[in-house]
């Protein structure tokens, strides 16, 4: 790790945004992290999104576990809202503070043992329920914290840094999503951005649960030759299905495409998605077509990238459970007690 | 005509001029990054010398100095600083590096030096004449005394120095530091002719030289011709006559009331010397607007900081004469206006003539070359304004045998670029005496060493400071302006001179950039704290400077092109405003990035002799 704190001093042509920011008012404390560690990068990527959507940092909450990825909110958007949770519990944690405050947009960011290992009932769950929220998973399939283990996203013939053959089949968290019934399922790539933005920009813009996972290699214990989450293999391998543009509500669409080559979707917000389709047959609205085309790459030893998956029509879960749309925080005595009239009344209807 | 060029052709589309990888090993291109160095006609390498003061090894710091500019001490107080409008400091912050300061510093602080003093070798048997014994001769004669030639100073003055002494008042500059740094390249042996006039080159040519050195300056003030001239005789004095005058002490007083004409440094030295000399009002008056004053920003705050009233866009018409004497000057306002090609024209306003009431005027409107004593049938080729023809580089004329430098060769200019023509006029004269290629230079002397000291530790500093440039400590005004001797700057203190140099972003600690390492992994990008670093798909340099993550707008800054990368792209950094803070190089997992100071030592005439 660095000693030094990244210098205060930025470009002094650095752009601006809508509220007069710069990228650089997006950070956060310097990085502990191994230097070259494809977290930095998904931070990095975060901060952009946040930046260019003009995001006040103070209607932002960061939530996560225990992991190499879930230090990482301390690494971008310091002026906003955080809790760093006990070891995959954080679902459960970003559930209860959404209900408590939904006008807070929520970024959840995980890793692969704090998602699909200990927590993943928990995340089962949050997605279950449509939990109106930004869920990443930083996914290396290792555990780096403990000195580089299989975790349970490292693929069957995923080798270990000394040669170790890895017993179990791996969990495609995406795939797991999109089953569970998340409405916004992508996946990215830590060393990408250009794919990366984009899908967080319109996560973020979305209501209910938005699932990326971003393969982000671990350059200590990961990213030797025989692993399938290195940076060499994952270029190699990578296929992208879809190829996401985020227009902002009042921007104009530009560029021109070939009829049926592109699907538009406007989100809650009013923003738009427009996604390429890369792969001419790949409709991402269909989450049974969906998860059959992950599965075929999966087959032919490749990863399929960009946004897989996604749905409007769903509701969210404040929607679903038919509660008040304020923030429960800002419920008052008067309006949690009922006054002796309406409590009449409703013992009245029980007689 | 391939058939790729064939096709191009009907396709009328140019092929694609992708940028080339850029060739770190040619010395220009790290050179040009530290933009101080590149800057200073000299070629000091300011950031090693701001480090060795940073770590008050003073008398190191003195050293890289005095072999590249030979006048630390002078410098440090007078330099006109050409390193500090190129310092990237100056870019990310309101101001730059107080460069010139520093070097005082060095000068102020440092040990004994005697024994740094370089070796003189035996006597050569070759002789050559120095003719003025200003900055640009005393250069010629430091570079050629140790290297054995005999070195003959003439000078018209009782002392050594030129302009240095009769131009820079004391309360600038010191007598005794001036002495100091001049006695001792005199000192290595120089023969030295003072109040000798030199009336014929021709004469010294006759005498038995195997070179001769011209070093005579610009002394000839110019004077104004307007109406009532000529009757004012007494109270009309040419500025730099003036100034020499008061530097020799035969002027000690002047009236109360003075005007100063000209907007240069010489008006600045002009006004301040009348303010000390008994002028209670003094007033400096420019045809041009205060913006486009020559004079250095800083001289025209020390001036103003005197209570020395400037009056800019006034034209002098003519001299008020009563009984012979002069009371005042009349100006016409003036405002200036440009035309399309950006030329100044200055307009009269209409309004009414002001009159500023004088006992006395300086006029200080620029000073010119004078050659009387050179005569013209001796081989040696005047142009058209009346200069000697001197070729830029080996600072040769058209008679060979003589070389011209400082002032003398291109008209009035600094110190820094007196002793920089000393240098190279040195190397000529030397392969000249030996009668080699004078087109021949000795090659800099360049190093570039890696600073990795661990993990992420390196053996310079790279923990950016975030302080604002000091300002020097000034004395006290009422004594100041009491006494012409008193040195106004007092110079930084050690805990001031740490700070200021701890504001130096180490621009000489380049970042190179090794491509086969790279896993291009964004790290460096994601850290980097200006935005510098990018990887993008290769194209023709003004595609490529549009498209970086902060578009690079200065095109005399260099970009940083590494080969193609795995993915197709390329590594492009703009130079421009890198801190050189080595986060890249921390960051990256595979050692791609290295941090190496680059050392640069500008060619001088030792070198040459080395190699040959």
């Amino acid at each position: 790790m660095s000693y030094i704190a990244k210098p205060k001093f930025h470009h002094p042509n650095l752009p601006r945004n809508g509220l007069g920011l710069t990228r650089r008012d997006y950070e956060g404390a310097m990085s502990t992290l191994c230097a070259g560690c494809g977290h930095d990068s998904v931070s990095a990527a975060i901060v952009e999104a946040c930046f260019e959507l003009n995001l006040p940092a103070h209607k932002l909450a960061k939530m996560s576990g225990i992991g190499c990825s879930s230090k990482t909110p301390t690494y971008f958007l310091s002026k906003s809202h955080g809790f760093n949770s006990v070891h995959g519990r954080m679902p459960s944690v970003a559930t209860g503070a959404n209900l408590a405050n939904n006008e807070l947009k929520y970024i959840g960011v995980s890793g692969d043992g704090d998602t699909a290992s200990i927590g993943f009932g928990q995340f089962a769950h949050a997605v279950r329920r449509q939990v109106d929220m930004l869920y990443i998973v930083e996914n290396n399939g290792t555990y780096g914290l403990t000195k580089g283990q299989f975790s349970a996203t490292n693929d069957r013939v995923s080798l270990g840094r000394k040669g170790q053959k890895n017993a179990f089949d791996s969990i495609d968290l995406a795939a797991m999503a999109i089953q569970l019934g998340a409405s916004f399922v992508g996946r990215g790539f830590s060393g990408d951005k250009e794919q990366l933005v984009p899908m967080i920009k319109a996560a973020l813009s979305h209501k209910g649960f938005a699932f990326i996972d971003v393969i982000s290699p671990c350059v200590t214990f990961n990213n030797h030759n025989g692993s399938t989450k290195s940076f060499e293999f994952f270029r190699d391998n990578e296929r992208s299905i879809t190829a996401t543009d985020y227009i902002a509500p009042r921007e104009s669409i530009t560029a021109e495409y070939e009829e049926g080559s592109v699907i538009d979707v406007t989100l809650h917000d009013s923003s738009k998605v427009r996604l390429r389709k890369l792969d001419a047959n790949y409709d991402p609205s269909d989450s049974a077509a969906a998860l059959q085309h992950i599965m075929k790459h999966e087959e032919l030893g490749e990863v399929a990238t960009g946004l897989l998956y996604l749905n409007v029509e769903d509701t969210e879960l404040k929607e679903k459970m038919d509660m008040v749309n304020v923030p429960l925080n800002s419920l008052g005595v008067a309006e949690l007690r009922p006054d002796s009239n309406k409590l009449e009344s409703i013992n009245k209807s029980l007689r | 005509m391939s058939l790729e060029e064939q096709t191009e052709k009907k396709e009328n589309r140019p092929r694609a001029p992708y940028m080339k990888p850029t060739d770190i090993s040619d010395p220009n291109y790290f050179h040009k990054v530290v933009d101080c160095q590149w800057a200073c006609p000299a070629h000091t390498p300011v950031p090693e010398y701001i480090r060795m003061i940073a770590q008050q090894r003073y008398t190191e710091a003195y050293m890289i100095n005095w072999e590249s500019n030979v006048f630390p001490g002078v410098l440090g107080r007078t330099c006109d600083r050409p390193c500090e409008p190129a310092c990237r400091r100056g870019r990310i912050e309101e101001k730059p590096v107080a460069i010139c300061r520093l070097k005082r510093v060095a000068a102020d602080h440092r040990g004994d030096i005697e024994h740094l003093m370089p070796d003189i070798a035996p006597k050569n048997g070759r002789r050559v004449a120095c003719i003025g014994g200003g900055p640009a001769s005393l250069t010629v004669a430091r570079d050629l005394i140790p290297l054995g030639y005999e070195v003959v100073v003439f000078d018209r003055d009782s002392r050594g120095g030129g302009m240095m002494r009769s131009q820079i008042p004391a309360f600038r500059l010191p007598e005794s530091v001036l002495n100091e740094e001049v006695d001792r390249i005199l000192n290595f042996g120089a023969e030295t002719h003072f109040n000798y006039d030199v009336t014929s080159l021709k004469k010294v040519l006759d005498e038995n030289f195997d070179a001769v050195f011209v070093g005579t300056g610009a002394p000839k003030g110019r004077d104004i011709d307007i109406p009532g001239r000529l009757e004012v005789q007494d109270n009309f004095h040419i500025g730099i006559d003036w100034l020499m005058s008061v530097a020799f002490e035969h002027t000690s007083k002047i009236g109360k009331k003075v005007v100063v004409l000209g907007g240069g440094n010489t008006a600045m030295d002009c006004c301040r010397t009348a303010k000390r000399l008994g002028g209670e009002d003094v007033k400096v008056i420019v045809r041009s607007p205060f913006d486009e004053m020559k004079a250095s920003p800083w001289e025209i705050e020390d001036a103003q900081s005197e209570d020395i009233e400037i009056l800019n866009n006034h034209v002098p018409e003519r001299f008020l004469v009563e009984n012979g004497k002069l009371t005042g000057i009349v100006f016409q306002k003036v405002k200036p206006e440009y035309d399309e090609t950006g030329r100044r024209k200055l307009v009269p306003t209409g309004d009414d003539p002001v009159v500023v009431a004088c006992d006395d005027v300086l006029c200080a409107i620029g000073q010119e070359n004078h050659f009387p004593w050179i005569e013209r049938d001796i081989g040696l080729e005047f142009d058209e304004w009346d200069m000697p023809v001197v070729d830029r580089t080996t600072f040769q004329s058209t008679n060979p045998r003589v070389f011209f430098g400082g002032d003398a060769a291109f008209g009035p200019e600094n110190i820094i670029w007196a002793v920089a023509h000393g240098h190279q006029a040195a190397i000529s004269i030397d392969q000249f005496c030996q009668s080699k290629d004078i087109n021949e230079r000795p090659a800099p002397d360049v190093t570039l060493i890696s600073q990795k000291m661990g993990m992420h530790e390196w053996s310079y500093h790279n923990d950016i400071s975030n302080e604002e440039r000091y300002a020097v400590p000034h004395a006290e005004k009422v004594s100041a302006l009491k006494d012409i001797k008193l040195e106004v700057e007092l110079g930084f203190d050690e805990r001031m001179a740490f700070e200021e140099a701890m504001r130096c972003l180490n621009c000489d600690v380049q970042t190179v950039f090794e491509d086969v390492k790279c896993i291009e992994c964004d790290a460096c990008v994601d850290i980097c704290p200006v935005d510098c670093i990018n990887f993008i798909k290769n194209g023709d340099e003004k595609d490529v400077r549009s498209r970086l993550r902060v578009p690079a707008l200065d095109e005399d800054q260099s970009l940083y092109v590494s080969d193609t990368l795995p993915t197709g792209r390329v590594m492009v950094k703009d130079e421009d405003v890198c801190l050189h803070c080595g986060l890249c190089a921390e960051r990256c997992p595979t050692a791609a990035w290295d941090m190496n100071q680059f050392l640069l030592k500008e060619g001088q005439a030792k070198n040459q002799r080395q190699v040959a």
